[in-house]
Protein backbone atom coordinates (compact mmCIF):
# COMPACT_ATOMS: atom_id res chain seq x y z
CA UNK A 1 0.00 0.00 0.00
CA UNK A 2 1.06 3.58 -0.66
CA UNK A 3 1.80 6.09 1.47
CA UNK A 4 -0.47 9.19 0.53
CA UNK A 5 0.75 12.60 1.44
CA UNK A 6 -2.22 14.78 2.59
CA UNK A 7 -0.31 17.83 2.90
CA UNK A 8 1.20 17.82 -0.88
CA UNK A 9 -1.94 16.67 -2.09
CA UNK A 10 -3.34 19.75 -0.53
CA UNK A 11 -0.75 22.14 -1.10
CA UNK A 12 0.32 23.39 1.74
CA UNK A 13 2.87 22.99 4.30
CA UNK A 14 2.89 20.15 7.48
CA UNK A 15 2.33 23.08 9.61
CA UNK A 16 -0.34 24.96 7.96
CA UNK A 17 -3.39 26.26 10.28
CA UNK A 18 -6.86 24.95 10.01
CA UNK A 19 -7.68 28.14 8.41
CA UNK A 20 -5.19 27.50 6.14
CA UNK A 21 -5.92 23.96 5.10
CA UNK A 22 -9.88 25.23 5.06
CA UNK A 23 -9.12 27.60 2.12
CA UNK A 24 -6.91 25.34 0.25
CA UNK A 25 -9.57 22.66 0.21
CA UNK A 26 -12.11 24.91 -0.99
CA UNK A 27 -9.99 26.14 -3.49
CA UNK A 28 -9.34 22.24 -5.00
CA UNK A 29 -12.71 21.37 -4.64
CA UNK A 30 -14.12 24.43 -7.15
CA UNK A 31 -10.96 23.73 -9.35
CA UNK A 32 -11.64 19.78 -9.44
CA UNK A 33 -15.19 19.29 -9.27
CA UNK A 34 -16.48 17.10 -11.59
CA UNK A 35 -19.13 19.00 -12.45
CA UNK A 36 -16.84 22.18 -13.38
CA UNK A 37 -13.67 21.06 -14.49
CA UNK A 38 -12.43 19.52 -17.94
CA UNK A 39 -9.82 18.47 -16.43
CA UNK A 40 -9.45 14.38 -17.65
CA UNK A 41 -8.43 13.38 -13.60
CA UNK A 42 -10.92 15.73 -12.40
CA UNK A 43 -12.89 13.38 -10.55
CA UNK A 44 -9.76 11.63 -9.17
CA UNK A 45 -8.15 14.89 -8.02
CA UNK A 46 -11.42 15.79 -6.02
CA UNK A 47 -11.97 12.53 -4.34
CA UNK A 48 -8.01 12.80 -3.45
CA UNK A 49 -8.40 16.02 -2.18
CA UNK A 50 -11.91 15.33 -0.59
CA UNK A 51 -9.66 12.71 1.19
CA UNK A 52 -6.85 14.60 2.34
CA UNK A 53 -8.98 17.46 3.80
CA UNK A 54 -11.11 14.39 6.21
CA UNK A 55 -8.12 13.40 7.50
CA UNK A 56 -6.75 17.55 7.86
CA UNK A 57 -9.13 19.19 8.93
CA UNK A 58 -9.89 16.61 11.74
CA UNK A 59 -7.43 17.60 14.67
CA UNK A 60 -7.56 14.38 16.43
CA UNK A 61 -7.35 12.44 12.88
CA UNK A 62 -4.47 15.22 11.48
CA UNK A 63 -2.24 14.23 15.22
CA UNK A 64 -2.83 10.69 14.23
CA UNK A 65 -1.49 10.67 10.75
CA UNK A 66 1.30 13.12 11.29
CA UNK A 67 2.71 11.30 14.36
CA UNK A 68 2.64 7.96 11.91
CA UNK A 69 3.45 10.16 8.56
CA UNK A 70 6.82 11.58 9.96
CA UNK A 71 9.38 8.96 8.48
CA UNK A 72 7.52 8.74 4.98
CA UNK A 73 7.14 10.35 2.02
CA UNK A 74 4.31 9.88 -1.02
CA UNK A 75 4.31 6.95 -3.06
CA UNK A 76 6.86 5.03 -0.57
CA UNK A 77 5.30 1.86 0.55
CA UNK A 78 3.18 1.53 3.32
CA UNK A 79 2.61 -0.81 6.33
CA UNK A 80 0.68 0.63 9.22
CA UNK A 81 2.26 -0.45 12.52
CA UNK A 82 0.25 -2.69 15.03
CA UNK A 83 -1.33 -0.65 17.52
CA UNK A 84 -0.49 2.90 15.77
CA UNK A 85 -3.28 4.60 16.71
CA UNK A 86 -3.58 3.97 20.49
CA UNK A 87 -3.84 6.88 22.70
CA UNK A 88 -5.61 9.05 19.68
CA UNK A 89 -9.31 9.00 20.23
CA UNK A 90 -11.75 9.31 17.39
CA UNK A 91 -14.89 10.63 17.79
CA UNK A 92 -16.33 8.50 15.37
CA UNK A 93 -19.10 9.32 12.36
CA UNK A 94 -17.15 12.75 11.54
CA UNK A 95 -16.89 11.79 8.24
CA UNK A 96 -19.17 14.61 7.23
CA UNK A 97 -20.53 15.95 4.07
CA UNK A 98 -17.87 13.69 1.85
CA UNK A 99 -18.68 10.78 0.24
CA UNK A 100 -15.95 8.36 1.76
CA UNK A 101 -16.99 5.83 -0.69
CA UNK A 102 -13.91 6.95 -2.83
CA UNK A 103 -11.12 7.33 -0.01
CA UNK A 104 -8.42 4.57 -0.55
CA UNK A 105 -7.50 1.88 0.77
CA UNK A 106 -4.64 3.88 2.62
CA UNK A 107 -7.52 6.15 4.77
CA UNK A 108 -9.51 2.67 4.96
CA UNK A 109 -6.35 0.87 6.70
CA UNK A 110 -5.80 4.24 9.24
CA UNK A 111 -8.94 4.92 9.91
CA UNK A 112 -11.45 2.55 9.29
CA UNK A 113 -14.66 2.29 7.25
CA UNK A 114 -16.51 4.17 9.18
CA UNK A 115 -19.34 4.10 6.17
CA UNK A 116 -20.94 1.97 3.95
CA UNK A 117 -21.60 1.72 0.29
CA UNK A 118 -24.85 2.94 -1.04
CA UNK A 119 -25.37 5.86 1.25
CA UNK A 120 -27.09 4.10 4.24
CA UNK A 121 -25.63 3.36 7.50
CA UNK A 122 -23.83 0.01 7.72
CA UNK A 123 -25.97 -2.94 8.81
CA UNK A 124 -25.68 -3.69 12.58
CA UNK A 125 -26.19 -6.50 14.30
CA UNK A 126 -28.66 -8.91 13.15
CA UNK A 127 -31.11 -6.11 11.39
CA UNK A 128 -31.91 -7.31 8.10
CA UNK A 129 -30.46 -3.46 6.18
CA UNK A 130 -31.75 -2.62 2.60
CA UNK A 131 -30.53 0.47 0.37
CA UNK A 132 -30.62 1.77 -3.20
CA UNK A 133 -28.21 1.55 -5.21
CA UNK A 134 -25.97 4.06 -6.60
CA UNK A 135 -26.78 6.66 -9.33
CA UNK A 136 -23.44 6.21 -12.01
CA UNK A 137 -22.48 8.40 -14.97
CA UNK A 138 -20.52 7.15 -17.74
CA UNK A 139 -20.11 8.38 -21.21
CA UNK A 140 -21.07 6.72 -24.46
CA UNK A 141 -18.68 7.35 -27.55
CA UNK A 142 -20.87 7.26 -30.75
CA UNK A 143 -20.75 8.49 -34.64
CA UNK A 144 -22.20 11.09 -36.09
CA UNK A 145 -23.90 8.99 -38.05
CA UNK A 146 -25.77 7.19 -35.10
CA UNK A 147 -27.26 10.08 -34.40
CA UNK A 148 -28.76 10.60 -37.55
CA UNK A 149 -30.54 6.68 -38.38
CA UNK A 150 -30.35 5.67 -34.64
CA UNK A 151 -28.00 2.42 -33.45
CA UNK A 152 -27.48 0.03 -30.52
CA UNK A 153 -23.78 -0.30 -29.15
CA UNK A 154 -22.13 -2.49 -27.05
CA UNK A 155 -19.95 -0.46 -24.26
CA UNK A 156 -18.09 -1.82 -21.29
CA UNK A 157 -18.49 -0.67 -17.68
CA UNK A 158 -16.44 -0.69 -15.16
CA UNK A 159 -17.76 -0.53 -11.66
CA UNK A 160 -17.49 -1.30 -7.96
CA UNK A 161 -19.13 -3.43 -5.78
CA UNK A 162 -18.68 -5.60 -2.70
CA UNK A 163 -17.14 -8.78 -3.36
CA UNK A 164 -18.15 -11.97 -1.00
CA UNK A 165 -15.40 -11.08 1.25
CA UNK A 166 -16.65 -7.44 2.20
CA UNK A 167 -14.68 -5.49 0.10
CA UNK A 168 -14.96 -3.75 -2.73
CA UNK A 169 -14.12 -5.24 -5.89
CA UNK A 170 -13.87 -3.99 -9.65
CA UNK A 171 -16.06 -5.83 -12.15
CA UNK A 172 -16.60 -5.27 -15.61
CA UNK A 173 -20.02 -5.04 -17.20
CA UNK A 174 -20.87 -5.28 -20.68
CA UNK A 175 -24.31 -3.59 -22.10
CA UNK A 176 -25.92 -3.27 -25.04
CA UNK A 177 -28.05 0.20 -24.96
CA UNK A 178 -30.08 1.40 -27.79
CA UNK A 179 -29.01 5.08 -29.31
CA UNK A 180 -32.11 6.87 -30.47
CA UNK A 181 -32.19 8.80 -33.67
CA UNK A 182 -31.45 12.24 -33.43
CA UNK A 183 -29.48 12.67 -29.97
CA UNK A 184 -26.73 15.51 -29.93
CA UNK A 185 -23.51 15.91 -27.98
CA UNK A 186 -23.59 15.86 -24.31
CA UNK A 187 -27.68 14.55 -23.72
CA UNK A 188 -28.07 12.47 -21.11
CA UNK A 189 -29.97 8.82 -21.93
CA UNK A 190 -31.25 7.72 -18.02
CA UNK A 191 -31.19 3.73 -17.77
CA UNK A 192 -33.51 3.02 -14.64
CA UNK A 193 -31.52 0.66 -12.34
CA UNK A 194 -28.35 -0.17 -14.39
CA UNK A 195 -26.62 1.81 -12.10
CA UNK A 196 -24.64 0.67 -9.02
CA UNK A 197 -26.40 -2.33 -7.13
CA UNK A 198 -28.66 -2.08 -4.47
CA UNK A 199 -27.75 -3.31 -0.81
CA UNK A 200 -30.07 -6.23 0.63
CA UNK A 201 -33.25 -6.16 -1.30
CA UNK A 202 -32.73 -2.55 -2.18
CA UNK A 203 -32.98 -1.98 -6.20
CA UNK A 204 -30.68 -0.95 -8.16
CA UNK A 205 -29.51 2.93 -9.15
CA UNK A 206 -29.46 4.98 -12.46
CA UNK A 207 -27.41 5.07 -14.84
CA UNK A 208 -26.62 8.31 -16.81
CA UNK A 209 -25.16 8.03 -20.05
CA UNK A 210 -23.52 10.71 -21.46
CA UNK A 211 -23.47 11.36 -25.37
CA UNK A 212 -20.68 11.83 -26.84
CA UNK A 213 -19.64 12.29 -30.66
CA UNK A 214 -16.57 10.88 -32.17
CA UNK A 215 -14.56 13.53 -33.76
CA UNK A 216 -15.50 13.09 -37.57
CA UNK A 217 -13.03 13.12 -40.17
CA UNK A 218 -15.28 15.55 -42.38
CA UNK A 219 -17.89 16.81 -40.21
CA UNK A 220 -18.24 19.52 -36.87
CA UNK A 221 -21.51 19.23 -35.10
CA UNK A 222 -22.76 22.03 -33.08
CA UNK A 223 -26.04 21.75 -30.93
CA UNK A 224 -28.38 19.98 -34.01
CA UNK A 225 -26.44 22.02 -36.94
CA UNK A 226 -23.84 20.10 -38.91
CA UNK A 227 -20.89 22.01 -40.23
CA UNK A 228 -18.91 20.43 -43.95
CA UNK A 229 -15.95 22.87 -45.12
CA UNK A 230 -16.40 23.01 -48.99
CA UNK A 231 -13.27 23.82 -51.06
CA UNK A 232 -14.16 25.28 -54.24
CA UNK A 233 -11.77 26.01 -57.80
CA UNK A 234 -11.44 29.60 -58.00
CA UNK A 235 -12.97 29.59 -61.09
CA UNK A 236 -15.88 27.68 -59.93
CA UNK A 237 -16.70 30.04 -57.15
CA UNK A 238 -16.21 32.55 -59.66
CA UNK A 239 -18.49 31.19 -62.13
CA UNK A 240 -20.74 29.57 -60.27
CA UNK A 241 -21.39 25.61 -60.54
CA UNK A 242 -23.22 22.63 -59.62
CA UNK A 243 -21.59 20.09 -57.57
CA UNK A 244 -21.28 17.29 -55.38
CA UNK A 245 -20.97 17.39 -51.49
CA UNK A 246 -21.12 14.97 -48.87
CA UNK A 247 -23.80 14.51 -46.03
CA UNK A 248 -24.07 12.21 -43.80
CA UNK A 249 -27.38 10.51 -45.30
CA UNK A 250 -25.46 10.97 -48.45
CA UNK A 251 -24.11 13.20 -51.01
CA UNK A 252 -26.56 16.37 -52.65
CA UNK A 253 -26.47 18.27 -55.68
CA UNK A 254 -25.09 21.56 -54.38
CA UNK A 255 -25.53 25.06 -56.45
CA UNK A 256 -22.49 27.01 -56.09
CA UNK A 257 -24.04 31.03 -57.23
CA UNK A 258 -21.56 33.19 -59.08
CA UNK A 259 -19.25 35.47 -57.50
CA UNK A 260 -19.07 33.47 -53.99
CA UNK A 261 -16.48 34.31 -51.71
CA UNK A 262 -14.62 32.15 -49.30
CA UNK A 263 -16.01 30.96 -45.62
CA UNK A 264 -19.92 32.14 -47.05
CA UNK A 265 -22.54 29.72 -45.77
CA UNK A 266 -25.07 27.65 -47.34
CA UNK A 267 -27.95 26.13 -45.63
CA UNK A 268 -29.72 22.79 -46.23
CA UNK A 269 -32.57 23.54 -43.83
CA UNK A 270 -33.89 20.28 -41.88
CA UNK A 271 -30.83 18.47 -43.34
CA UNK A 272 -28.66 18.47 -39.87
CA UNK A 273 -29.36 15.86 -36.69
CA UNK A 274 -33.33 14.92 -37.30
CA UNK A 275 -36.19 15.83 -34.74
CA UNK A 276 -38.97 18.02 -33.97
CA UNK A 277 -37.24 20.33 -35.55
CA UNK A 278 -34.42 19.46 -36.79
CA UNK A 279 -30.85 20.93 -37.46
CA UNK A 280 -29.43 22.95 -40.38
CA UNK A 281 -26.85 21.31 -42.62
CA UNK A 282 -24.38 24.07 -43.37
CA UNK A 283 -21.53 24.20 -46.25
CA UNK A 284 -18.62 26.17 -45.16
CA UNK A 285 -17.45 27.45 -48.68
CA UNK A 286 -13.70 27.18 -48.77
CA UNK A 287 -11.69 28.19 -52.09
CA UNK A 288 -8.43 26.46 -52.96
CA UNK A 289 -5.42 27.71 -55.33
CA UNK A 290 -4.35 25.43 -57.76
CA UNK A 291 -0.43 25.33 -57.79
CA UNK A 292 1.77 27.10 -59.65
CA UNK A 293 4.17 24.25 -60.09
CA UNK A 294 4.19 23.63 -63.59
CA UNK A 295 4.94 26.52 -66.22
CA UNK A 296 1.68 25.88 -68.23
CA UNK A 297 -0.21 26.56 -64.30
CA UNK A 298 2.38 29.97 -63.93
CA UNK A 299 1.45 31.07 -67.07
CA UNK A 300 -2.23 30.84 -66.75
CA UNK A 301 -2.07 33.02 -63.67
CA UNK A 302 0.14 35.55 -65.41
CA UNK A 303 -2.56 35.97 -68.19
CA UNK A 304 -5.25 35.78 -65.32
CA UNK A 305 -3.36 38.64 -63.93
CA UNK A 306 -3.68 40.99 -67.08
CA UNK A 307 -6.90 39.86 -67.55
CA UNK A 308 -8.07 40.55 -64.13
CA UNK A 309 -7.04 43.88 -62.33
CA UNK A 310 -7.51 43.42 -58.93
CA UNK A 311 -6.11 44.37 -55.67
CA UNK A 312 -6.90 42.14 -52.61
CA UNK A 313 -5.63 45.30 -50.32
CA UNK A 314 -7.43 47.93 -51.97
CA UNK A 315 -9.59 48.38 -48.14
CA UNK A 316 -6.63 48.71 -46.35
CA UNK A 317 -5.46 52.07 -47.97
CA UNK A 318 -2.07 50.40 -49.14
CA UNK B 1 -17.19 -19.54 -25.09
CA UNK B 2 -20.51 -19.43 -25.47
CA UNK B 3 -21.54 -15.72 -26.73
CA UNK B 4 -24.31 -14.31 -24.45
CA UNK B 5 -27.12 -12.31 -26.07
CA UNK B 6 -27.57 -9.15 -23.92
CA UNK B 7 -30.96 -7.32 -23.50
CA UNK B 8 -31.49 -4.09 -25.18
CA UNK B 9 -31.20 -1.51 -23.12
CA UNK B 10 -33.17 1.87 -23.86
CA UNK B 11 -33.94 5.10 -21.66
CA UNK B 12 -35.07 8.27 -21.72
CA UNK B 13 -33.30 11.18 -23.36
CA UNK B 14 -33.53 14.03 -20.33
CA UNK B 15 -32.89 16.84 -22.72
CA UNK B 16 -35.99 15.69 -25.37
CA UNK B 17 -38.85 16.82 -24.81
CA UNK B 18 -39.49 14.73 -21.89
CA UNK B 19 -42.00 15.90 -19.11
CA UNK B 20 -41.77 14.61 -15.83
CA UNK B 21 -43.96 15.32 -12.52
CA UNK B 22 -42.85 16.74 -9.36
CA UNK B 23 -42.94 12.90 -7.56
CA UNK B 24 -40.80 11.39 -10.39
CA UNK B 25 -38.67 14.35 -10.08
CA UNK B 26 -38.01 13.90 -6.32
CA UNK B 27 -37.55 10.25 -6.95
CA UNK B 28 -35.25 10.20 -9.76
CA UNK B 29 -32.79 12.57 -8.12
CA UNK B 30 -33.46 10.90 -4.52
CA UNK B 31 -34.89 14.62 -2.91
CA UNK B 32 -37.65 15.55 -1.02
CA UNK B 33 -39.74 17.97 -2.56
CA UNK B 34 -39.13 20.72 -0.27
CA UNK B 35 -35.72 20.92 -1.81
CA UNK B 36 -36.74 21.12 -5.13
CA UNK B 37 -38.93 23.83 -4.25
CA UNK B 38 -36.15 25.74 -3.15
CA UNK B 39 -34.25 25.04 -6.81
CA UNK B 40 -37.24 26.00 -8.16
CA UNK B 41 -37.27 29.41 -6.53
CA UNK B 42 -34.13 30.03 -8.05
CA UNK B 43 -34.81 29.08 -11.62
CA UNK B 44 -32.75 25.95 -11.26
CA UNK B 45 -35.72 23.75 -12.74
CA UNK B 46 -38.35 25.56 -14.32
CA UNK B 47 -41.84 23.96 -14.09
CA UNK B 48 -45.09 24.80 -16.52
CA UNK B 49 -48.43 24.46 -14.69
CA UNK B 50 -50.05 26.05 -11.80
CA UNK B 51 -49.36 24.72 -8.22
CA UNK B 52 -47.29 21.52 -7.79
CA UNK B 53 -49.76 19.43 -7.62
CA UNK B 54 -50.22 19.96 -11.63
CA UNK B 55 -46.34 20.75 -12.12
CA UNK B 56 -44.92 19.18 -15.17
CA UNK B 57 -40.84 19.90 -15.01
CA UNK B 58 -38.79 18.95 -18.87
CA UNK B 59 -36.26 15.79 -18.23
CA UNK B 60 -33.31 18.58 -18.23
CA UNK B 61 -34.34 19.30 -15.13
CA UNK B 62 -33.09 16.16 -13.58
CA UNK B 63 -29.60 16.95 -14.56
CA UNK B 64 -29.52 20.29 -13.32
CA UNK B 65 -31.20 19.67 -9.86
CA UNK B 66 -28.66 16.70 -9.45
CA UNK B 67 -25.65 19.09 -10.42
CA UNK B 68 -26.84 21.80 -8.11
CA UNK B 69 -27.58 19.36 -5.46
CA UNK B 70 -23.52 18.01 -5.82
CA UNK B 71 -22.84 21.76 -6.05
CA UNK B 72 -24.27 22.85 -2.70
CA UNK B 73 -23.29 19.65 -1.34
CA UNK B 74 -19.57 19.98 -2.05
CA UNK B 75 -18.49 23.13 -2.34
CA UNK B 76 -20.58 24.94 0.24
CA UNK B 77 -22.38 27.46 -2.16
CA UNK B 78 -26.25 27.77 -1.92
CA UNK B 79 -28.72 27.27 -4.05
CA UNK B 80 -28.50 30.84 -5.62
CA UNK B 81 -24.93 29.90 -6.40
CA UNK B 82 -25.78 26.86 -7.56
CA UNK B 83 -28.25 28.80 -10.24
CA UNK B 84 -25.20 31.21 -11.16
CA UNK B 85 -22.92 28.30 -11.33
CA UNK B 86 -25.20 26.43 -13.48
CA UNK B 87 -26.13 28.91 -15.50
CA UNK B 88 -22.26 30.16 -16.49
CA UNK B 89 -21.40 26.38 -17.22
CA UNK B 90 -24.62 26.19 -19.88
CA UNK B 91 -22.82 29.47 -21.25
CA UNK B 92 -19.10 27.99 -21.44
CA UNK B 93 -20.34 24.63 -22.85
CA UNK B 94 -22.00 26.72 -26.16
CA UNK B 95 -19.26 28.43 -26.22
CA UNK B 96 -16.23 25.68 -26.42
CA UNK B 97 -19.00 23.96 -28.95
CA UNK B 98 -18.39 27.28 -30.88
CA UNK B 99 -15.03 27.94 -30.62
CA UNK B 100 -13.65 23.75 -31.58
CA UNK B 101 -15.75 24.29 -34.96
CA UNK B 102 -14.84 27.82 -35.44
CA UNK B 103 -11.11 26.48 -34.60
CA UNK B 104 -11.14 23.84 -36.83
CA UNK B 105 -12.13 26.08 -40.24
CA UNK B 106 -9.82 24.53 -42.71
Amino acid sequence: MEFKDYYEIMGVKKDATQDEIKRAYRKLARKYHPDVSKEADAEKRFKEVGEAYEVLKDPEKRAAYDQLGANYKAGEDFRPPPGWDQGFEFHGGDFTGADASGFSDFFEQLFGRGFSYGGGGAAQGNREFHARGNDTHAKILIDLEDAFHGANKTMTLKHTELGPDGRPQINERALNVRIPKGVRQGQHLRLAKQGGAGIGQGEAGDLFLEIEFRPHPLYKVEAKDVYLDLPLAPWEAALGAKIKAPTPTGPVDLKIPPNSKASKKLRLKGKGIPGKPPGDFFVVLQIALPPADTEAAKQAYREFEKAVPFNPRAHLGV
Amino acid sequence: MTKQMMDLLSGDVLEDNLEITLAELCQICRVPAERVFDLVEEGIADPLGQDPRHWRFQGISVLRVRCALRLENDLGINAAGAALALDLLDEIESMRTRLSRLENLG
